[in-house]
């Protein structure tokens, strides 16, 4: 083992000499410095090309189902817009006791107030009506291929990775395809949601029927079940509570795409609001539209959520009469009817009046401007040095950065020496008091924060990349990642994924750092615990967008911009996953060690952090793809990576730049879930958990 | 190799299930060993060495067994004995690779699918260790299920359902769901489902191991009330030696895929056929399996007003009546009422020192 571990570190101290003799050496070498333009292959043109001669024969087909879905579309907005508010909110309150009881019942109620009295109503039904329509056919597509994927294991095999590629492939990137083959209009936004929306069904789907235990089958088989009886009444049933967390997922999804898709623009619908008064640097409104958003996610969340794990009709010992089992509906009944009439006698029960709306957006904005104002120099300075000390040495190196401007003097020889000094140091500390992994992290970290992500020569990063896909996930993630990368370089999206893996490593960092400190606080403390819960249930439900909205506020447009709203996102899953992995250690093993005398320091360092590493390892894991998956939104607030590529594509309508940007942020988020979920997967085996 | 010492009613009654050289083979070609589907091998235990030595599982070699009408037939084994596994075989859960299950003198294994899903609806039921109920129905749906399936109407399977729930014991809980059961009353339930097509052939598949022994005890006590009603045909499968022996019938030991020892509970405590069944034995105390049957003399004088008692008295019952009579106890079975023979008080001393020595001597045995 520890000849092992030595030689691994031998490796990486060669690596690390490696990188630094490639960047040395690219200082008179260009094609070291940058992949060399003579080597970048015309895929972009291929594919657009490609997409043109697509359009040109099937182009029909493609708007004749758009125009087939305007019907459906149509007719659902009209019903929407045609309801009386009052049937709307007894109806959808209705749903939630039915879900939840009387606590969501107070919730829906006062969140569709906030709609009515802000004045989003209108906008609100317009988003309901894409959702509407694709969350059913999500529904549907996802099961059926979850079907297909349970009973076919070839079919499996080959769904799964693309499911993959969908998730991960930005949702801004498939919007452009859609865009080209359907045209614009509502239609883009309903099939690119349920393009992303599905997925989560399928899985869960698979993952449901695969996970009825073998006894309920047999039990159904040796009751003389044939096969339909066995799928519809033993299967389905049994199943029925995770294939519901899927319909829970692809509601949610659902509703995160229908956001993002109204940048497209054409729906007079709640995303459109929030980015469009974003654009006009109208905060106040943003945001009280964003608030809806937010509103409807955690609604709807609440409600599917409910649905899904619904269990009181079980407690009762009396059978339940027919007026109990449907008291639902007979309420629901009533409540149309009555509140209908009524809506007809009185006008303002049928449209909300305006004279009724109270929209608070301008004192909001003066708010705002109160604060930026008096508070400019604590937020300039919280940029600047984020700005100065983190992220541009990170980018382009301390060696660029230091400047008069910036640190207030001059690069000098005697720094550098002071800085090669310091961190020898540091390794040496961590190696011993650590380990030898510790001091190649810290000899790492010095480097790329001397010299720059950017400034790392490509030669030297695919190398370390392909070596670490050897070491977590053996030769066949070396392959991948080697396949990922050469894709990166030969489409010549090299330097502007370097751009991303700097945004999204920086704010992986920060977030689960920050996020893992949190975590182990609420781990230890319950008080704690229970402030952090519903403020990660928030940021999670909220779709990403709004998540901007504040930040942008504070801090304008910019990269640190971009890195906060990231951060915001992606620190989620670090804090939950961190504590869930400390609270749910082996009671015997942490008697064990109290009863060694542990001090609380030794207990977390040694004994809980050890054994939770692998759950941690999952929630960095998460960390990464939430940061991925932010990456494009905050693309939207002023990068300069992938994202920014994929949003270029889809204002000019290029396929092609668009979609490898795309496919390049999927290769970078699919590398990095394999190399981690390798390392997960090594450490439970270490630990002999399964 | 099987060592059939059986001199028991039973083998006087109809066969109903018949189980003929089944075998089970895992592995990636199990088909190549059987050149016919009969599973008659010259060698079975030389077949199953070649098959294990090319990297497949023998999970049964060669079983057969007869099970009677009106029978509880327990298979006893530890676990990967293969008992799950021919259990399975019998209602072809599990395909079996080779041999012959038949019941009523028809070839289960060469039955088509829709034939099996019809002889599974109207002869079988199955009793499983982890009760396999479905968590979204109510115990009365649950019990309903087999017969839903049939297409019975709803009025009717309800009566039907109605009545197995009173026979195991569950009235009041017809609208519960089985997470709001205990675990004894999830396996009645379990119990009542399997009984409610009223089949012929009952398996049971360790019903009573998830439970704590307490309970345990009191399912068998129920179990064998219920089966003094129905008489049905059981397979009942279990890996605790002392449950076998308070139900069994007959009893088959399996050990790595081969039946050892068939016989009634009796004959493999007195008479084990290897060190293997020798070690279930040597714990078993004897003065609560011997009968007054088993230890009976002929009368060597009157036997006139001395106290009698049945012949399935066991020793520890017997004890207290041969203290209060000095010139011994009349034994008479259960059945007719005949007289069998004595007990005196020397021979059940004797019986009973015979009995501690030769456990001594098996448990010396099964050492070596």
């Amino acid at each position: 083992m520890s000849a092992r571990m030595d030689r691994t570190f031998w490796i990486w101290l060669g690596l690390i000499l490696y990188i630094l003799a490639c960047v040395f050496l690219s200082r008179d070498i260009d094609w070291l410095k940058s992949y060399p333009e003579a080597l970048v292959l015309p895929v972009a043109p291929v594919m657009n090309n490609g997409m043109v001669a697509l359009v040109d024969s099937f182009g029909s087909v493609f708007r004749a189902i758009s125009w087939a879905m305007t019907w459906p579309f149509t007719w659902i907005q009209q019903l929407f817009h045609w309801l009386p508010w009052p049937v709307t909110m007894a109806l959808v309150a209705i749903v939630a006791h039915a879900a939840q009881g009387y606590r969501l019942v107070i919730f829906a109620l006062i969140s569709m107030s906030y709609m009515l009295i802000t004045g989003y109503w209108y906008q609100s039904m317009n988003s309901l009506t894409l959702v509407a329509i694709s969350v059913p056919l999500a529904i549907l597509v996802g099961f059926g291929f979850g079907v297909w994927g349970f009973y076919s294991k070839r079919a499996e095999r080959v769904m799964m990775p693309t499911l993959d590629l969908l998730q991960t492939v930005p949702a801004f990137a498939y919007l452009i395809p859609i865009l080209l083959l359907f045209g614009f209009g509502p239609v883009v936004g309903v099939i690119a949601s349920l393009l992303f929306s599905f997925p989560p069904m399928v899985r869960n789907t698979v993952l449901g029927l695969r996970g009825v235990s073998a006894v309920v089958i047999e039990s159904g088989l040796m009751s003389g079940a044939t096969r339909a009886q066995l799928f519809w009444q033993v299967r389905l049933p049994s199943a029925q509570r995770q294939i519901l967390l899927g319909v829970n997922q692809a509601t949610m999804a659902s509703l995160s795409m229908v956001i993002v898709a109204s940048i497209i623009g054409g729906t007079d619908d709640i995303g459109w609001e929030v980015l469009s008064t974003m654009r006009k640097a109208l905060f106040g409104e943003s945001l009280l539209a964003g608030i809806v958003i937010a509103l409807i996610a955690m609604l709807m969340d609440r409600i599917t959520w409910g649905l899904a794990i619904r269990e009181s009709e079980y407690n009762n010992e009396e059978p339940p009469t027919w007026r109990q089992r449907h008291r639902h509906w007979i309420v629901a009944g009533v409540a149309f009817v009555a509140l209908f009439s009524l809506s007809a006698i009185v006008p303002a029960l049928h449209k909300y009046p305006e004279a009724w709306q109270y929209n608070p957006a301008q004192y909001l904005n003066d708010a705002i401007n109160y604060i930026i104002i008096n508070y400019r120099e604590v937020i300039e300075t919280i940029k600047t040095v984020s700005f100065f000390y983190l992220m541009l040495p990170t980018r382009i190196g301390l060696e660029q950065t230091v400047s008069p401007y910036t640190w207030g003097f001059e690069m000098t020889a005697a720094f550098t020496f002071g800085y090669v000094a310091l961190f020898i140091g540091l390794m040496g500390a961590a190696f011993h008091y650590i380990s030898s992994r510790a001091a190649i992290a810290v000899a790492l970290f010095g480097t790329i924060y001397y010299f720059g992500l950017t400034n790392i020569p490509w030669l030297a990063m695919t190398v370390v990349f392909i070596f670490l896909g050897w070491r977590l996930g053996g030769w066949k993630l070396a392959l991948g990642t080697s396949l990922g990368l050469a894709f990166l370089l030969l489409t010549g999206s090299w330097e502007v994924a370097v751009l991303s893996l700097y945004m999204c490593g920086l704010a992986v960092i920060v977030s689960f750092v920050l996020g893992g400190a949190i975590g182990i606080w609420a781990a230890h403390n319950d008080r704690v615990s229970a402030i952090v819960r519903p403020i990660n249930d928030t940021l999670q439900t909220m779709p990403l967008f709004v998540l901007l909205i504040p930040v942008v506020m504070l801090f304008k447009i910019g990269e640190f911009t971009a890195l906060i709203a990231i951060v915001a996102y992606a620190i989620v899953p670090a804090v939950r996953y961190v504590e869930h992995g400390l609270r749910d250690l082996p009671e015997d093993v942490i008697e064990a060690a109290t009863a060694m005398g542990c001090t609380g320091r030794q207990l977390l360092f040694q004994v809980k952090l050890p054994l939770a590493l692998p759950i941690i390892m999952l929630g960095l894991n998460q960390t990464i793809m939430y940061a991925i998956a932010m990456l494009v939104i905050a693309a939207l607030v002023g990068t300069n990576d992938l994202g920014q590529q994929v949003y270029i594509g889809l204002g000019d309508g290029d396929f092609g730049v668009g979609m490898i940007a795309g496919f390049g942020m999927a290769i970078i988020a699919m590398i990095a879930d394999r190399m981690t979920q390798g390392w997960s997967k090594g450490k439970r085996q270490e630990l002999g958990i399964s | 190799m099987i060592q059939e010492t059986s001199s028991n009613e039973f083998d006087k009654g109809d066969v109903k299930l018949s189980c003929r050289d089944v075998w089970k083979v895992y592995g990636a070609t199990p088909d190549k060993y059987f050149t016919n589907r009969s599973g008659r091998v010259d060698d079975p235990v030389g077949l199953a060495e070649q098959i294990r030595s090319d990297g497949h599982i023998v999970a049964a070699c060669d079983v057969s067994f007869d099970v009677h009408v009106g029978e509880i037939f327990v298979i006893m084994g530890l676990s990967g004995s293969g008992k799950s596994t021919v259990v399975r075989s019998l209602s072809r859960l599990v395909e079996p690779t080779a041999g012959e299950v038949i019941l009523d003198d028809r070839n289960l294994l060469e039955a088509s699918k829709k034939e099996l899903i019809d002889i599974r609806r109207h002869k079988m039921g199955m009793v499983f260790q982890s009760f396999g109920l479905l968590p979204h129905l109510t115990v009365m749906e649950n019990i309903a299920f087999p017969l839903k399936l049939q297409g019975v109407s709803l009025k009717e399977r309800q009566e039907k359902a109605q009545q197995v729930i009173e026979l195991v014991g569950l009235e009041g809980r017809e609208s519960s769901h089985p997470s709001q059961l205990s675990g004894g009353q999830q396996q009645r339930v379990g119990i009542a489902r399997s009984l409610a097509v009223e089949p012929e052939l009952w398996f049971l598949d360790e019903p009573f191991s998830a439970l704590d022994p307490l309970i345990r005890r009191q399912m068998q006590d129920e179990f064998l009330r219920i089966q003094q009603m129905l008489h049905k045909s059981i397979v009942f499968i279990t890996h605790d030696f002392m449950e076998a022996l308070r139900i069994a019938d007959r009893m088959a030991i399996m050990r790595d895929g081969v039946i050892v020892q068939i016989g009634t509970p009796d004959e493999l405590v007195l008479h084990p056929a290897d060190s293997y069944v020798a070690e279930f034995t040597s714990d078993v105390p004897w003065i609560r399996v011997l009968t007054a049957a088993d230890i009976a003399e002929q009368p060597s004088g009157p036997v006139g007003g001395l106290p009698s008692v049945d012949g399935d008295t066991t020793l520890e019952d017997l004890l207290s009546v041969v203290c209060g009579s000095d010139d011994g106890v009349v034994i008479k079975s259960p059945a007719n009422g005949d007289t069998i023979g004595v007990v005196t008080q020397k021979g059940l001393i004797e019986a009973l020192a015979k009995g501690v020595e030769a456990q001594h001597v098996d448990a010396s045995a099964s050492k070596l």
